[in-house]
């Protein structure tokens, strides 16, 4: 079964993470992926991640299929144009990738070439029309193809953003334009998570609910002050600096966080960002 | 000079569905000489306004609509009409719309798209607050220019990357854009307008100074001086 049938099923799905690798040397992407593989539904490849330049999450995605691991193509507007993104959309499909999470990207200036010219000439909302354009048999230009494709359009929202509201008004407009599922932004406050799945609710699209793990006390701090969309509540923070192994209890906090969320979504995603070999141990713990 | 074209007709209408009582506002600088937004254009969109069936509560022609401590004086007088619109229409470049949304607390709509700057710019100087980009968009955004204010020039909407509405790129000095959008049409009850159905897909061409343009007299006589 696909992650969109397993979805489609009811099943509450989990899905998992791989930054590809900056060079050529692909083996710790194959052990994390051999990690990955079996225990959870889907794998997401991310593309060029906060901006630096790496291996691209096509080709990645590619190697994840060939492993019989179901890919999630990541895409942002950030370094293609409307060609360039409606022709990668269209050599997905020819390699048998389908699901696409579409992203606007982060900024050039945050990553490794701040020099770069950033594209932006589409964005997640109008990325998402333009493969559901793709599906009805016309790219962008009104166009028609020779071979329609189809996919399993995925998009973003962060639930802990404040305020919340402008994420539910463009959480609706990505569903109008095509999306099907969503992953979130890292959420460790459950009830502020209820109340957002509440008003979620009525675009009737599946949430996976957002997991990162955690890896220090310092870590949270830097995401509360830095990272968009994340607030790491005090309890979480104070449970991290006791505690003599920070690693274990950032699995046991990701698996505590998840069985508190789980009755209110349709899956998870976990971001383990180079904790890969650790997703087992979360899933074990979370008895999934 | 900025160089700006009126909008068609039909999509100034599909501005005010949702209002019948309008004040004008034009302005006497680059407007004036693109034949935007003088007083007889102003006099124009007034009649062909009334024809639709709207009502134009006032109007003014302010010498530069760039200049905001003018627009403040010049609107003044006008302030009863003000209350008593609806909303606004601006007939110039994208910076006068914008200089006239900062400082009346009514819903602006532009009537004309900027084109080109033909030389200076306007008297704002605070910032760059218009791209020209030949097809605006401030009419769904209340006034605020999402290419010039967004980092990433996103129109449809802010992305995941602001933090306590500060934008990812410069947070020390830059807010973000949308969060300025949604904070002006929350404060106006217009959320609405984030919420159009489906996405735009920007007409980058337009861009482009329009071919009307490059064969105009001046633009030939450019070339010849340059020889290109």
């Amino acid at each position: 079964m696909t992650l969109k049938e397993k979805l489609q099923k009811g099943k509450f799905v989990v899905t998992a993470e791989i930054g590809p690798p900056k060079g050529v040397d692909i083996s710790e992407f194959n052990e994390n992926a051999e990690l990955l593989k079996n225990r959870v539904d889907a794998v997401n490849c991310t593309d060029q991640q906060s901006a630096v330049m790496r291996l691209g999450s096509l080709a990645s995605c590619h190697l994840l299929k060939e492993k019989g691991i179901e890919p999630v193509f990541q895409m942002t507007c950030r370094d293609r144009n409307r060609i360039a993104l409606q022709s990668d959309l269209l050599s997905a499909y020819v390699m048998g990738i389908e699901n696409v999470l579409c992203l606007t990207g982060d900024y050039v200036t945050l990553g490794d070439h701040p020099d770069a010219k950033p594209v932006f000439d589409l964005d997640s909302v109008s990325l998402l029309h333009a493969a559901r354009q793709l599906e009805q048999g016309k790219d962008l230009a009104g166009r028609e193809l020779h071979g329609v494709p189809k996919f399993f359009l995925g998009a973003t929202v962060a639930p802990s953003a404040d305020p919340v509201e402008p994420q539910l008004i463009k959480m609706e407009r990505k569903v109008k334009a095509g999306a099907q599922f969503f992953q979130t932004q890292a959420v460790y406050e459950p009830k502020a998570f209820e109340s957002f799945m509440k008003q979620a609710k009525k675009f009737g699209v599946p949430v996976l609910v957002g997991i990162v793990v955690l890896k220090s006390a310092g870590m949270a701090r830097f995401m509360n002050k830095n990272v968009a969309g994340i607030y790491v509540p005090d309890n979480l923070i104070q449970e991290m600096e006791k505690a003599d192994s920070k690693l274990d209890k950032g699995v046991e906090i990701a698996a505590r966080l998840i069985n508190e969320v789980k009755g209110m979504c349709q899956g998870a995603h976990i971001m383990s960002i180079g904790l890969e070999a650790k997703v087992p141990a979360i899933l074990d713990a979370a008895k999934l | 000079m900025i160089i700006s074209e009126l909008k068609p007709l039909p999509e100034i209408l599909s501005f005010l569905q949702k209002e019948r009582k309008i004040f004008i506002v034009g302005c006497k600088g680059c407007a004036e000489v693109c034949q935007t937004g003088d007083e007889p254009q102003v006099l124009e969109m007034e009649r062909q306004l009334e024809k639709a069936g709207k009502k134009i509560t006032g109007y003014c022609v302010v010498d530069f609509l760039c200049d905001k401590a003018l627009i403040k004086t010049m609107l003044l007088p006008h302030e009863n009409e003000i209350d008593a619109a609806d909303s606004l229409l601006v007939m110039t470049c994208g910076v006068g719309v914008q200089a006239t949304a900062a400082v009346v607390n009514k819903l602006v709509h532009p009537a004309a798209n900027t084109l080109n700057i033909g030389g200076t710019a306007g008297t704002w100087r605070g910032s760059e607050r218009c791209r020209e980009c030949g097809d605006c968009v401030l009419d769904l955004t209340g006034g605020i220019c999402p290419l010039t204010e967004c980092a990433k020039w996103l129109i449809n909407g802010p992305c995941g990357g602001a933090k306590n509405g500060r934008c990812e790129v410069e947070p020390d000095v830059r807010p973000c854009g949308w969060h300025l959008i949604y904070d002006r049409l929350k404060q106006l009850g217009q959320l609405d307008r984030m919420r159009i159905a489906g996405s735009i897909v920007k007409n980058y061409a337009r861009m482009e100074p329009p071919k009307r343009l490059r064969s105009s007299l001046m633009w030939a006589m450019e070339q010849k001086d340059t020889g290109a």
